[in-house]
């Protein structure tokens, strides 16, 4: 019973490790890539739901009766383009910040941000 | 996977990060593979491991290179990860077993999707169907939020460029430096052959995996290597950036107009059964003009990202060109 | 026939999975940026034309046939130009190959 729920912890280890990646480092790169791994995270939870056991990919084929669920694919398409939109804009602002402060970590920035 | 991922939380040389997000995004696009999901996979490797991998190090490029060491120890990070981690673990005991082929996602519409796509649209790749068809006016809102990162990007980063251009650029032939020969040579063999599969992935993509995402992203990949092997400057005067700004407006504008002329043909809005006399051709058509607007407008968008990027001054510069 | 271009072609992703292990291996056990290239190097180029035709010797079909020449030919194309590229890269960094030089061990055991 519970080996079957294998790909969700799989996905929910991924999911955490890319949580603790934005929560506990300071560099703002770093937290990009955390928020990277975890959207694919999310991804990998989608496209395991649309597999369906024996089925093929969604792509209309003679002699193919059972086909995987071509739903969340239509999602997750949608989903990883919006995803690099999001993190260009992410990494356009890190590249502004690091001309103002002249530093990406943290602690640096609210240092400066305190005493000024 | 997960050995990957805990590789990235230990290395601090970001540069190192950057290389093994882009074998995590391979990873994925061969996992998703493997899941038959075969236009996820080709977007998520052209995304995954080019694009992302490209504009990180670009960005890296601008700032710094290595990651300061933290001074305290994470521990409530870890204990609220931990916590959370449990919990969800917790709520997927109900979740249906993985590939059951009655679970409650696959039951109700995509069986209708699978059933009835090809008697009301014809085209053998369900996913394309699915994506510009029926759930079209997700896909236009899609192609919305890229232009407007575009717009953002632009708005962030781009600098005006003096009247100082006007200086005669040498030409290709003059500047092949010693250094680059091999690169260049086999960059002009490549890059014509890049932008045609580009234009072959968008205008098969109803028949195989494809569309206009990754016929977009394709292209905008190739102008891209050709921006880096020959130089930004040589790069701006063949492809100008009013031009690639006109071309990504324009894709949003044709994706629009399709859903207009359906009004003015008396269906609703992004309607394709009105376009033409047959339903079923009127389809046809419609998905083709959408996939080229998305086309356009991805491929633009991400020459935009990179050129705004790459054409940067570097702090450095900024500071001498305020003393100078 | 059938039996005999199955074989082969087992014998071929064989031999190329063979060739991918053996670059792993290098990867590692070497002791230079540049002798890595050359492990890298035939795992890229070598390898994969090994796999690729294997996987053609299994006769699936005309149209799969030239998709993968036409993959094989971008590959015996790029890789050779990427190792290139990032010796070339490396090189005008400054990273020097390890020589067994006198001169060298000599100011190798002058600073130690």
């Amino acid at each position: 019973m519970l080996i079957g729920h294998y790909n969700y912890w799989v996905v929910v280890a991924l999911m955490m490790l890319g949580f603790y990646i934005i929560i506990a480092h300071g560099n703002l790169i770093k937290k990009m890539v955390g928020l990277t791994i975890f959207q694919t995270s999310v991804f990998i939870f989608y496209i395991s739901v649309a597999k369906v056991d024996g089925g093929s990919a969604p792509i209309l084929a003679e002699g193919i009766s059972q086909y995987s669920n071509p739903l969340p694919h239509v999602l997750i398409l949608t989903a990883i383009v919006v995803g690099i939109a999001t993190t260009a804009l992410g990494l356009a602002i890190i590249v502004r910040i690091n001309e103002a402060y002249d530093s990406i970590e943290e602690e640096f920035i609210q240092q400066q941000d305190n005493l000024s | 996977m997960v050995g990957v991922v805990v590789a990235i939380i230990w290395m601090k040389d970001l540069i190192a990060v950057v290389m093994l997000l882009g074998i995590y995004g391979l990873l994925t696009a061969s996992f998703f593979m493997a899941m038959d999901a075969v236009d996820v996979a080709f977007t998520e490797a052209s995304v995954g491991a080019g694009i992302s991998t490209l504009l990180l190090l670009v960005a890296i490029a601008k700032t710094k290179r290595k990651e300061h060491p933290s001074r305290h120890k994470p521990l409530l990070a870890l204990l609220v990860v931990l916590v959370t981690g449990g919990l969800l673990i917790y709520g997927t005991y109900d979740m249906p077993i993985f590939g059951m082929a009655d679970a409650p996602a696959h039951t109700h519409v995509a069986q209708r999707y699978i059933e009835d796509s090809y008697d009301e649209i014809g085209i053998p790749n369900i996913v394309t169907s699915v994506l510009s068809s029926y759930r079209g006016f997700d896909t236009f809102g899609e192609v919305v939020v890229i232009f407007t990162a575009g717009l953002g990007i632009l708005g962030l980063l781009s600098t005006v460029n003096g009247t100082g251009t006007r200086k005669k650029l040498p030409t290709i032939n003059d500047s092949i430096e010693n250094q680059h020969i091999v690169l260049r040579i086999v960059g002009k063999i490549l890059i014509p052959f890049i932008l045609l599969f580009a234009l072959y992935v968008q205008f098969h993509g109803e028949y195989g995996p494809g569309g206009g995402f990754q016929a977009g992203v394709i292209f905008g990949a190739g102008i891209i290597l050709y921006a880096m092997l020959f130089g930004m400057d040589i790069a701006r005067r063949v492809i100008s950036q009013s031009l690639i700004q006109l071309i990504a407006a324009f894709g949003v504008l044709l994706y629009g107009a399709v859903g207009v002329v359906s009004f003015l043909n008396g269906g609703t809005f992004l309607d394709y059964n009105v376009l033409l006399e047959n339903p079923v051709a009127g389809q046809h058509l419609g998905i083709l003009l959408i996939e080229l607007g998305v086309g356009m407008t991805v491929a633009s968008v991400i020459i935009i990202i990179f050129f705004n990027f790459a054409g940067r001054k570097g702090p450095q510069q900024i500071s001498d060109d305020l003393g100078a | 026939m059938d039996m005999f271009m199955e074989i082969l072609s087992g014998i071929f992703l064989l031999i190329g999975a063979l060739l991918v292990l053996a670059g792993g291996i290098g990867l590692i056990r070497f002791p230079d940026f540049y002798t890595r290239m050359h492990a890298t190097g035939v795992t890229d180029t070598l390898a994969s034309t090994m796999i690729i035709i294997g996987m053609m010797l299994l006769n699936p079909g005309a149209l799969v046939i030239m998709k993968l020449i036409i993959i094989l030919l971008l590959i015996l194309l790029t890789s050779p130009t990427a190792g290139h590229a990032l010796a070339k890269a490396a090189f005008r960094s400054g990273l020097k190959p390890i020589s067994n030089n006198k001169s060298q061990q000599e100011s190798k055991s002058s600073k130690r």
